[in-house]
This record gives structure tokens, sequence and C-alpha cells, in this order.
């Protein structure tokens, strides 16, 4: 991993209009994340978070609201879509849905081959080859290039959506949830898959999910979001070792693990209540209402993302009184 | 005797493309107070079995038994079943939004259910119906009965789903992907709910997943299925530190949770179609450890030891597979333990 930032967002904004002059959604409030060469960045949140928001704005695939997206130490926010197309060269993304992502209609040929079509790099027989090849490093059969999407089960449409984003050799893959729809043999494939894509090709990874034990697998730092925001951020074994900030403690606590011995060691932390919904957020840190240790100030002074340990500015919590131990909101 | 006793149940649905074998020979039983954790992939059966079992698997052609309580659910007529299905066995379905009708308030759908089996007056069945939403943990029931489907979270949903399960205070709860379609922090508060339920009114849990960390953290027992037939089942340690089926190696060894930080070993290739199944074992075509009866002959599900009630349909001599991931991972876990004990 080199340390030269690829992409990095600045207090990025979303808004979403409810109705047309209606109230308005803030899904994404204020996130800044880098990502850098070569590094697998990990999103975590619950649903409603404004994780896949954030993905989306990252990638223009939404307009920001405010704030900036630089790439490779471009400012992309404000990029028409005409001079966005070299960029998209660079970036790609993987979506959750392996039936919704892929046309129905197209052969596979010609779904892998799009990238080099629209981005004029190969054609013809050419195109056809450099397919095959693609079909080949994921795992598909390079025979089937004529086949249709529904010729294909669930990994295998991922592996399909896969070799198109890395077709054109991207520097950074977005992936949304590119396991959640698969069954658990499967999901594994897939991650050994991109795992061997980013060391063969030096890829960077945002990798967005629910599902923090395959977060963990994956990422070297992960962070963690809750209504539009980020809470906490830190490499990954930090972050699951010594969590500070209590929904990430809370988080953490909550997700099964495969291994009865450890499961019953657990003692997770429940916490009550619901996420609240973003059109009206709570006042103060947000997660307050839910939080075992919100006290006063929590309701009124929302906390700043910062260091919480001099010296270690990796590890960034957003909470005024951040946990040095877990045990602290373990019920007695 | 135990509560629930099911033997060699199948189930075919005949299809345009063939017939489908969704389950083949299936047994299995739970006793009161016991958790069984059926798990499986996409298509293994594992839905079909119990939702046949309340006469839920419409157009499927049926066989075996399936004792309950001394009668055999597969033999009933409809009006019979129907004095069964939702009072002394009842179920929870994975998205609680398509379960509850969109246009009826939450309160009237339980009520409606209450007193279809019993003679409770309407006020007293919607006294039961607030004791419910209150014991699942929906504040304020007396109000919230009044609301409707689209007024909760999905959470909440879930909640309400459990108390309808309950009214009738069944001897056997079926819960098919319970927390699926829920967040994690949601999903410990249902998993939790359900626990604390179980134990408070002694009932028998099924709980069908694919989600091997839900069956670590609340099963007693366990069913592996693969391609309609039980691959292995054994109490819940024995299972998952002393595998003796492939399959359940494979699955185990694909879970990052499971692995620790090693590298996944994913099971090759896909589950079979059930329309075609391969001769012989038919985990064999993906199973590293195939020899060449695998191709030609079905192992049957036999006791891997004495006694224990760990029974795998497996070829394989006892202790092949050696130390399973989680076995490892636990040992790892444990060698140099800080921190809290997390995912």
């Amino acid at each position: 991993m080199t340390t030269d930032v690829l992409l990095r967002a600045d207090d990025v904004v979303k808004d979403f209009a409810v109705r047309r002059h209606g109230p308005r959604v803030r899904a994404v409030d204020g996130v800044s994340i880098t990502v850098h060469h070569g590094e697998t960045v990990g999103l975590v949140g619950e649903t409603g978070c404004g994780k896949s928001t954030l993905a989306r704005c990252l990638t223009r695939l939404y307009e920001l609201t405010s704030g900036t997206v630089a790439f490779a130490g471009r400012d992309i926010s404000r990029l028409s879509r005409h001079q966005l197309a070299p960029v998209r060269r660079d970036m790609q993304m993987i979506f959750q849905d392996p039936y919704g992502s892929l046309n129905p209609r197209r052969r596979v040929g010609s779904i892998i081959g799009d990238p080099f079509a629209i981005h004029g790099v190969a054609d013809g027989h050419d195109r056809q080859r450099r397919v095959q090849d693609l079909m080949k490093l994921v795992g598909l059969n390079p025979e089937h290039y004529n086949r249709y999407p529904a010729e294909f089960s669930g990994g295998q449409r991922q592996r399909i959506g896969v070799a198109r984003a890395i077709a054109l050799q991207p520097k950074l893959i977005v992936c949304d949830e590119p396991v959640s729809a698969l069954d658990v043999s499967i999901q594994a494939q897939v991650i050994n898959l991109l795992a061997d894509l980013q060391d063969d090709l030096g890829l960077a990874y945002l990798f967005i999910s629910h599902d923090l034990s395959v977060v963990r697998h994956v990422s070297d730092r992960v962070a963690v979001m809750y209504l539009g925001q980020i809470v906490e951020t830190a490499p990954a074994r930090q972050l699951y070792q010594q969590p500070r900030h209590p929904y990430t403690a809370a988080l953490l606590s909550a997700a099964p693990v495969a291994d009865p011995d450890r499961a019953d060691q657990r003692q997770p932390i429940l916490l009550t209540g619901d996420v609240p919904s973003p059109a009206d957020p709570p006042a103060g840190c947000r997660f307050h209402p839910r939080c075992p240790k919100a006290q006063q100030r929590c309701t009124v002074e929302a906390p700043a993302l910062v260091a919480r340990e001099p010296g270690d500015d990796t590890h960034l919590t957003a909470c005024h009184f951040p946990l040095d131990s877990v045990d602290e909101l373990v019920p007695r | 005797m135990r509560l629930l006793e099911v033997k060699e149940l199948s189930v075919t649905f005949p299809t345009a493309d063939g017939v489908v074998r969704a389950v083949r020979g299936v047994s299995f039983g739970v006793d009161a107070g016991q958790t069984l954790g059926i798990v499986g992939e996409s298509g293994s059966g594992k839905s079909v079995a119990a939702m046949t079992l309340l006469g839920l698997s419409r157009g499927g052609t049926v066989s075996g038994s399936a004792l309950f309580a001394g009668e055999d659910l597969l033999r009933m007529t409809e009006h019979e079943l129907r004095t069964v299905r939702g009072a002394r066995v009842a179920m929870v379905f994975q998205d609680p939004l398509s379960s509850l009708h969109p246009l009826y308030k939450i309160g009237w759908q339980i009520t409606e259910g209450i007193r279809a089996h019993t003679d409770l007056s309407r006020h007293a069945a919607q006294q039961r119906t607030v004791e419910l939403l209150g014991m699942v943990g929906i504040p304020q029931p007396g109000r919230r009965i009044d609301d409707y489907p689209h007024q909760f979270s999905g959470g909440m949903r879930q909640r309400v789903m459990i108390a309808m399960a309950l009214a009738l205070s069944p001897q056997i709860v079926i819960a098919d992907e319970p927390t699926t379609a829920l967040d994690t922090t949601v999903q410990a508060q249902i998993l939790d709910l359900l626990h604390r339920l179980q134990r408070e009114l002694g009932m028998a849990l099924i709980i069908i997943t694919h989600d091997l960390g839900v069956i670590a953290q609340t099963a007693d027992d366990v069913l592996v299925m693969y391609a309609g037939r039980v691959a292995e089942t054994a109490p819940r340690r024995d299972l998952f530190y002393r595998s003796h089926h492939p399959y359940t190696l494979g699955l185990l060894a694909s879970v990052p949770s499971a692995v620790g930080t090693g590298r996944l070993q994913p099971i090759p290739g896909q589950p079979p179609s059930p329309i075609a199944l391969p001769p012989g074992c038919p985990f064999h075509p993906r199973c590293d450890y195939r020899m060449n009866r695998c191709a030609t002959e079905e192992p049957a599900l036999i006791p891997v030891s004495d006694g224990s009630g760990h029974q795998s349909a497996c070829w394989l001599p006892t202790g092949a597979l050696g130390t399973t991931p989680a076995a490892h991972a636990a040992r790892q876990f444990s060698a140099h333990r800080h921190g809290p004990v997390t995912a």
C-alpha cells in the first residue's frame, strides 16, 4: 500500500427533495473520506445511513449538494458529463444486485465489451479477444461469450459485473454490497476474486457492506456511518479490537459470529429503538437517543470527527465521551 | 417421545422442465424448549421442508410422516390442519411487510387470529393483543394496535409477527429467516427476544437460516441441508468443531467470521439443479475429498459417533477432515485474545 491519496472527499453533502418544494432529506451530511492507491476502505452502516448515496456521490452518479471530490489530485465534483468521461475509465462501480445491473437482452460479450466501445479502446476481433481474456481472468468460461445473463447463476453474474468493471484497468472500484445477494459459498468465491484482482492489478476498493465480518476480512481501513455521517474511522484491526464510538461497539457486538464458543462468550450491547429518520435527525449527536452513554452535552452539541488519542491521527471518533474499553457498555 | 418427529419427508413439484425434487427423505425432530437450526443455501429445500409440515407447499407431492404430539401432520385434512396451524404450530416469515395485510390495523390482524381459534370475546382478544405487543417490546401497545403495518419500522413489524405467532401459545414456532431482512443491531434485538420468549414460554423453536452466525448463537441442534437432503446433523458444538461432512466444512471455510484472518476457502462450483441432480452423492462434483464410489452411490445419513446424535451422509471415515476452521479460529482467538469479542 502506497501512501498517496487516490480519492479525497471533503465535506460531501447530498440532499434529496421528498416532494417538489417539499422538505429536504439530508442523506449524506458532511462526509470526508480518503482512499489511497491500492488499499481497501470498508464503509459499514445500517440501512438508510447514506452509504450507497455517498458511493454514488463519489463516483458522480449523483450531483453533490456541496463539498468536493478529488480523484487522482483533480477536483471532479463540478466536471460536466463530457469532462467526466476520461475520469470514469479509472473509477468503476460494482453493484449489489447481479440481476438488476445487467441488461437481460444483451449478450454477455457485448456487456463486458461496453467499456471498450464507449471509450473507443478496442473493436472487432481485438475487442472479442480482450473480453474473453477478461472472462478467463474472473473465472468465466470464455466460450460463453454469446450467452445472455439469464443463463448464468447469481455468482457468475457478479463475475460478469466484475469483468466489466476491470475492463479498462481502473485505479478504483467502488463496490456497493457486492456479495450481499450471494450464498455464502459463492460469496467467498467473489471475495477471493476481488482480493486476487487487487494483488494483480493494484486496484483500490471502496467496499460498502452491512456485513461487518466481510468488511473486516477485506479492508485495510474502515469507516462507520450513522445517519449520514461518519462516526468513526480507523485501521480495520484497530477498529474491530478497540472501537471507541459507542455505536461502533454496539454494531460489532451485535454481529453474529459463526463460532459457538465465541458466540457464547459474547455480551451483546443491545441498543434500544430504531435508527431515526434522516428527514428529522436528532439534535446534537445523532446517536444520542440510542446511546447508553449519552449525557446532557450530547443532546445539544454535535461532536466533531477528530483524533481522541494524541498523536494517533489514523483513528478518528465523533463522540464527546469515547470509550476506553467496550466493557463500559456491557450491562452488569 | 419427541414433540415433533419428522421421518423420511420428501416433497416433489412437477414443472414443465421436469420434476423438482425439493426435499428428499429428510428426518429430524425437536423437543419442547429446544432450538433446532436448519441451515442451507438457496434451493437446498430448507424452507419447503418446514412449509410442508403446515400444508403450505401447494402443488407438491408429499411423502413421509411428521408426528406432532402423536398425530401425523402430513395425513391431516385441511380442516384438521387449521386447528394446528397458527395455534399449536406457528410461523414467522422473513419479510414482515409482505406477510402483514397492508390495509388492516395491526391490532385487528392479531385479534382475528385469536378469535378464529378461541371463544374469547372481542374485548378479551383485544386485551390479549395489547399484552402480546407489550411482551415483544412494542412501546405503548395500547395505542399502536390502531396503527397500520406501514407505520412500523422493519424491526417493529417483525416484533408484530412474533406477537402474532405467539398469540395462541403455540408449542412450536417455525421461524424462516426471521432476521435476514433486518439490520445488524435490530437482528440482535429480535434474536434476543426469541431466545427470551422461548425460555419463558418453553416452546420449541425451529430457525431456518442461511446464516451460520445465527445458528452458532441460537441453535441447540443443527441440520445442514444440501440438494434436498440432510448432509449432516449434530449438536451445535459438534457441528462447528467436529464437522464430518465436507459440505459443512466448506460452508465454515467460506464465512469470514468463522475463519478469522485467514484466506477464505470457497466451495468451487455451484449447487446442482434440483431437476437434474448428479448421480451418487449430490455434493461430489464440488467435493475436495471425493472418492470413486461418491460418483455412483449416494451415502446414507449414518451416525458419526455413538449416542451423540451426530450423523452425516458421507463415505469418509470419522475424523478425516481434521481441524475445522471454526475450531482453528477459536484456538487462534483464545491464544491472543485482547479486546472485545466481536465479529
